[in-house]
């Protein structure tokens, strides 16, 4: 499923005093299958951006075309678009509220009009997804541990079989073990079901580590667009906007800058491990590059 | 009611101290240690006093059903000692659940322990008419700035806490001016909290607690909710009231990065503390940590699987710079 933003505006209060633009010219294509990182800092229009993909929020102008289809038309379905691109807001767990687990997760099939049989089924299979045990289906949500109460409150979201799935910060508060656990689960469902990922990221390593495509945003535009390497090679003006590279490119731009011969735009831990070994086996190079300073 | 529970243990105190002075004579006859020394020693311990100290510090949350039995007990902290010194900058970690924040709620005496004690600036945080002093020795900044700030204007929201606590009003205006300077947020003084950015409403909350002029700060997870630049700007202000006001902070962070300014850092695993130390210590132990559900800093982890290649680094690497001045070293030998 592809979804295509032209023009894109948003006004929020418009004509009161408190009137902001929150999204600014936005012209985006996100492509079938595509797992694409959004970072930008807070009240950079991220999060206002995401409510569009799915109809939450209506554009003040422009248009947003999903499969070819303008969703503004008025005779567009947007109960459809919604079951079609699946939201996981920010603190996602704050959402539970059934008095089981697996009561929670059929409450977002049931409401697409499945029978209780089917939405059941749904429910544990995306239960099952995200690891959490049939032995936790009859317990209250809320008795679940942190990371447990995040898995579940995706599952709500994953049991609508939704073609797109957009997550706002879903690593927020978690524990690093808790942190790879969900990153893994995205990246699984990316790779295996093949589902459109957009995943809001505050950190520049798990972008830098999980995404194909990262899109950053500024003031409510667009201001990079590409694969990590071609917008972390973009360090001052990410450091502008309050954003940052990967940990380890500032290493590796930091070797590089005192004449070693490293690749500058390494993004990741395995790909610097991998960049200073090759360097290590012929270290004589670094008199080399000393003497043609 | 309280005041004979107090009164009572006052007796028992005298009582104790009674007994040990009965001792000391014994002892000296035969041969036990000197109870004189152990006076000594504990009233040494009761001088340099740490700001927060605990022993064996438990607390269990009972969940119980619609009738009032006891359904299930949680140990959220489990035998917990501490002794935290003025001036000290502490960090906790601990994965999801570990008991990090049912910890640090006894610090103000949000919580006051099932089993045990805690003492906040000696005080012990179970005697009722030290509360006020305990929560202005120990202020506390929670994880979202939103539910923390009260005020429509962001001097009025840092004023709040000096208020309450009968602070007069001019001075309560010098405080706010000079909290909001110590967390460089003065130009935003007449503005509306809600039009400022994450990490500048959490300097504000920060700004909150400085105004009541507490000996220590327990921050509890402050940068969750941040950008990167949000987080910086915290853990700099964090660092500056560390380091030039002296006030003691205790960080409570799921970032690895936050923890390498820290003097002492501890684990906590199942209520309990697993492993202390400083910084260098605790991260030169990953694969410890990893089981702890936690992780080391970035630059720890290249230096630590460079090491495992055979590359001859030291163990502990805290920071990208260290990695890169080792790096340079074995490089251009």
């Amino acid at each position: 499923m592809s979804i295509k933003l032209e023009h894109l505006n948003y006004i929020y209060s418009q004509g009161t005093a408190y009137e902001k633009q929150a999204l600014r010219d936005v012209c985006l294509e996100l492509r079938d299958g595509e797992f694409v990182g959004l970072i930008g800092h807070t009240g950079s229009g991220k999060s206002t951006l995401i409510q569009h993909l799915n109809g939450l929020v209506r554009a003040t102008s422009g248009a947003l075309y999903v499969d070819g289809k303008n969703i503004y038309d008025s005779s567009y379905n947007m109960k459809g678009l919604r079951a079609k691109v699946g939201l996981v807001f920010q603190y996602p767990e704050y959402q539970l509220f059934e008095v089981n687990v697996l009561k929670d997760v059929c409450f977002g099939p049931k409401n697409q009009g499945l029978t209780d049989e089917e939405a059941e089924e749904r429910a544990k299979k995306a239960l099952a997804q995200v690891g959490i045990d049939e032995n936790c289906y009859e317990q209250s949500p809320f008795d679940l541990s942190g990371g447990q109460k995040r898995r579940a409150a995706i599952a709500g979201v994953l049991a609508m079989e939704p073609e797109v799935l957009v997550l706002d910060e879903p690593t927020a508060g978690l524990d690093p073990r808790g942190r790879l656990e969900i990153l893994g689960l995205i990246s699984r469902l990316h790779r295996e079901r093949r589902i459109t990922v957009v995943l809001v990221s505050h950190s520049m390593e798990d972008v830098a580590e999980y995404v194909e495509r990262i899109i950053v945003m500024n003031k409510g535009s667009v201001m990079l667009d590409g694969t990590p390497k071609e917008v972390f090679a973009h360090d001052k003006e990410l450091e502008q906007v309050g954003l940052a590279v990967p940990q380890v490119t500032y290493l590796m731009r930091g070797l590089s800058e005192l004449g070693i011969p490293v690749r500058r735009d390494v993004t990741t831990v395995e790909e610097a491990r991998e960049e200073i070994r090759r360097l290590l086996k012929r270290r004589e190079t670094c008199g080399q590059a000393a003497e043609g300073q | 009611m309280w005041n004979y529970a107090r009164r009572d243990a006052k007796t028992w105190s005298s009582a104790i101290t009674g007994l040990t002075l009965q001792n000391e004579d014994k002892s000296a006859t035969m041969g036990m240690i000197s109870a004189r020394q152990q006076c000594r020693l504990y009233r040494k311990r009761e001088q340099s006093m740490g700001i927060i100290q605990s022993s064996k510090l438990t607390f269990e949350y009972t969940k119980k059903d619609e009738e009032g039995n006891i359904e299930e007990v949680k140990r959220a902290v489990d035998g917990v000692d501490l002794d935290i010194h003025p001036g000290q900058f502490i960090a906790i970690l601990g994965h999801n659940g570990s008991g990090k924040s049912t910890l640090a709620k006894h610090m103000n005496a949000i919580l006051l322990p099932t089993e045990g004690t805690m003492w906040v600036g000696g005080k012990d945080t179970k005697a009722e008419e030290y509360l006020w002093e305990i929560r202005q020795t120990a202020g506390m900044v929670f994880q979202n700035p939103d539910n923390q700030i009260i005020a429509s204007v962001v001097e009025e929201d840092v004023g709040f806490g000096p208020e309450n606590l009968g602070v007069p009003t001019l001075e309560i205006w010098d405080r706010v001016e000079e909290s909001l300077k110590a967390v460089d947020m003065l130009e935003y003084r007449r503005h509306s909290p809600n039009k400022l950015s994450g990490g500048q409403k959490q300097r504000v909350a920060i700004a909150g607690v400085v105004a009541m002029h507490p000996k220590c700060i327990v921050l509890d997870e402050p940068t969750a909710m941040l950008d990167p630049s949000g987080r910086h700007e915290v853990i700099r202000t964090v660092r500056a009231l560390n380091e030039v006001e002296g006030v003691t902070v205790i960080l409570i962070t799921h970032y690895m990065e936050e923890v390498v300014w820290a003097d002492r850092v501890f684990v906590m695993d199942d209520g309990k503390i697993v492993m202390q130390g400083t910084p260098r210590e605790i991260f030169s132990q990953v694969e410890t940590l990893k089981a702890y559900r936690l992780d080391v800093p970035q630059a720890t982890l290249l230096a630590w699987e460079l090491k495992h290649d055979g590359v001859d680094l030291p163990d502990g690497i805290l920071t990208m710079d260290e990695l890169k001045d080792e790096l340079v070293k074995r490089i251009c030998q």
